[in-house]
């Protein structure tokens, strides 16, 4: 059980160095998986027999099939540059949580077991053979990382230690060791379609409400449909925009944006989830099976298009690997990519026109916009690089007249996360996600102080989930974290393009 | 011939051979791993020439680095760039006649001599005085720079206190390279400065000097951003697409 009495940390006074707090979060650990929840995606149910041997095993065959493990568990030379760079060590202070000494959590039992270095002179380079102990340090720090990639902005030889926490837990999920949070919902995504477990009915009496609340509001029929066959379009979106605040307003926004550009739009109930939770475990299987049901629901309802909602390690698997995992995508129509944004949807139906936004809607607010650190550092919106930090700030300008940045190295590719990314989003690592949160909260403060920012925009389901329950522990208030399509929608004027 | 010029002379055969054996391995091992996923760090370019110039900054201005932190960089600058120049310094020694550029970089490869000493001394205070490095430091670290400092010191040492006869060491790496052996000047700072240089040749491949040739090998640096265009299938994910469209 983790232990949830705690104070959050306060701004930090000198920022250029974190305290070091050794041990600090030893006792943070996210609950085990139950067995069923483990053999529901093919992994043994609990510790298995000979597990130190098996866990070696497992990494020797992942350093055959991923280059990046080899290069960057070979390649670290202890520089320090990535040591401040990690959220949860600003936040927690525990050494273990500056990236390279989380790596060398497992760098250890590579180099015990795969160089000459380690074999014979283990004491000297720092290598160690697979015991409790180590296993014990690896599920509580290897679930200290929500693979935000900040660390590989700032290391010469651009080591991420996402691609090794991804290791870690796969290892892990292996030997019968799994995360509970992560592997039931993969599980849910198997066999429901969604990460929640909202089942088909369910579904459409959601986006049937959506349309009477709409209705109700704006005097317009707006569609919220489900499994429309033969729609052009195919929404993907992290099930969390079906009922969760702030994140359904984006949906009605997504909507309202569609219904105005006269785009003939659905959602699966069979791919009812944008989140791909496999990424987090490392799991390539995993992640095919999941990418597979949207290439299927594609299929089915014969749609020409494949967009996707706001949701950031959704949109890395999306974009980087949605061609690899579930393409080609020859079937869909080429004069789009596959899949889009939809944030680069609306960027580019403000750009020809095809949106009438009245930003004097959202006078009532200053908005900042908080970069999405999977968006930001594992994708791309648009036609050149950088487009996934302009193409949403544009897409807010049209639609709001007070805007500001936060501080430049805490947005675009130095953006924080959030402090829930990565299967951390659970409240049984509530004291992990206030303390992680920090940098970004101190950022925040200082716009709020300074230009009297009252909203946060975001774009990433796990960003508006983490934030909303967050923001509190920091004097906040909890409303002010909105989702960028809520902007879009409040500013957009129904009726006048039909 | 003296024992000790055998002993040199074998040395120094046997570190070359492990040296260029050892990296070409890794480095094989390295082409020949399949990079199964597109993870460039973005904002990445968009084109193979972009990725040329990505890793161009990296490796010749330390990008990266550079955005971190000023100190290491300025010290891992002083430090990487000052060995440059050393070894291209040091190519004299191995070739004859000297090309022109080699002339020309002499005078200024006795200041990078002091550079490199210095940014390595800057390395190592940090690893003793900034905590957080100091966490991560093995004893394996401190060796390192222990023999990288050993190596510049000595080399330093012969330049302006116990000069050698560098017309015989000269002579003696010829000779080790057209396999007409010649004796080698038996003075202490240049047998400390040899035994070094070869013991760090017989390291590299162990140790995490392998950075050089993987840095050319880091995925989130030399992938082009180009996921959604063109679809990237290492060979052992290909099965399961037939699975898939069963």
């Amino acid at each position: 059980m983790a232990k949830q009495d705690f104070t959050t940390p306060a701004f930090r006074e000198d920022r250029a160095n974190p305290a070091m707090v050794p041990g600090a979060m030893e006792h943070s650990s996210p609950f085990f998986a139950k067995p069923e929840h483990n053999q529901a995606l093919g992994f043994p149910g609990e510790l298995v027999p000979d597990w130190e041997r098996k866990a070696v095993e497992k990494l020797g065959d992942l350093l055959k099939k991923n280059r990046a493990l080899k290069v960057y568990l070979d390649s670290c030379v202890k520089c320090g540059a990535c040591t401040d760079k990690c959220h949860y060590y600003i936040g927690t202070g525990d050494p273990k949580n500056m990236p390279v000494a989380r790596q060398d959590l497992l760098r250890a039992v590579y180099r015990r077991n795969f160089t000459i270095g380690g074999k014979l002179f283990p004491g000297l380079v720092g290598a160690k053979d697979m015991t409790r102990e180590v296993l014990d340090d690896w599920y509580k720090y290897f679930h200290q990382c929500s693979q935000c990639r900040r660390c590989s902005v700032f290391c010469p030889y651009g080591i991420d230690t996402a691609e090794i926490s991804m290791a870690a837990r796969e290892i892990m999920d292996h030997i019968g060791v799994g995360q509970k949070y992560c592997n039931e919902i993969i599980g849910k995504v198997h066999t429901i379609g969604n990460n929640l477990g909202l089942p088909e009915a369910a579904l459409k009496d959601t986006m049937e409400g959506l349309e009477e609340d709409v209705e109700e509001d704006t005097g317009v029929a707006v569609k919220y449909p489900v499994d429309v066959q033969g729609a052009d379009v195919l929404l993907v979106t992290p099930s969390a925009d079906f009922f969760a605040e702030p994140h359904v307003d984006g949906l009605i926004g997504y909507g309202k944006v569609f219904h105005q550009a006269g785009i003939n739009w659905t959602v699966s109930s069979y791919a009812s989830e944008a989140a791909n939770f496999a990424l987090f475990i490392g799991s390539y299987e995993q992640m095919h099976k999941v990418a597979v049901r949207i290439r299927k629901a594609a299929q089915e309802l014969g749609v020409k298009r494949v967009i996707f909602g706001e949701c950031g390690h959704a949109w890395r698997v999306a974009y980087s690997f949605l061609n690899t995992l579930a393409g080609p995508w020859d079937f869909l129509d080429p004069r789009y990519p596959v899949p889009q944004h939809i944030c680069e949807v609306t960027h580019d139906l403000i750009q020809r026109g095809a949106l009438n936004l009245d930003p004097s809607a959202n006078d009532d607010k200053v908005v900042t916009f908080h970069d999405s650190c999977n968006v930001a550092r594992a994708s791309r919106m648009g036609d050149a690089p950088g487009g996934q930090f302009h193409i949403p700030r544009a897409v807010i300008k049209a639609a709001v007249n007070k805007y500001v940045d936060m501080a430049p190295d805490t947005i675009c590719e130095k953006t924080y996360c959030c402090g829930g990314g990565g299967g951390l989003l659970t409240d049984d690592l509530m004291e992990l996600r206030v303390k992680g949160a920090l940098p970004r909260m101190e950022a925040l403060q200082e716009v709020v102080d300074k230009h009297g920012v009252t909203h946060m925009a975001a774009i990433c389901a796990i960003c508006k989930t983490q934030f909303a329950k967050v923001v509190p522990y920091y004097g906040f208030d909890m409303d002010m974290i909105t989702s960028v399509h809520q902007l879009v929608g409040d500013a957009l004027l129904l009726g006048t393009k039909e | 011939m003296s024992l000790l010029t055998v002993v040199y002379a074998l040395l120094f055969y046997a570190a070359t051979v492990i040296l260029v054996a050892g990296v070409a391995y890794r480095i094989r091992l390295y082409a020949t791993t399949p990079a199964p996923l597109k993870i460039p760090t973005m904002p990445a370019p968009l084109t193979n020439t972009g990725v040329v110039v990505r890793m161009a900054r990296e490796l010749f201005l330390f990008e990266s680095l550079f955005k971190s932190n000023k100190w290491i960089w300025l010290f891992g600058a002083l430090f990487h760039f000052g060995l440059a120049l050393v070894l291209a310094r040091h190519l004299r020694y191995f070739i004859e006649p000297v090309w022109t550029w080699v002339v020309l970089i002499q005078p200024f490869g006795i200041y990078a001599g002091f550079a490199m000493v210095a940014g390595l001394a800057g390395l190592w205070l940090r690893r003793i005085v900034v905590n957080r490095i100091r966490y991560i430091s093995r004893a394996s670290d401190h060796l390192m720079l222990a023999l990288l400092v050993g190596i510049g010191f000595s080399g330093l040492m012969m330049k302006y206190v116990a000069r050698t006869d560098i017309i015989s060491v000269k002579a003696f790496f010829l000779g080790l390279m057209r396999f007409d052996w010649q004796p080698l000047p038996a003075d202490p700072p240049l047998l400390v400065h040899l035994g070094l240089v070869a013991l760090l040749m017989i390291v590299f491949p162990f140790s995490k000097l392998l950075h050089a040739p993987g840095v050319f090998f880091s995925p989130s640096r030399n992938q082009a951003d180009t996921a959604r265009e063109k679809r990237h299938l290492a060979a052992w994910a290909a099965p399961l697409d037939a699975q898939r469209d069963a």
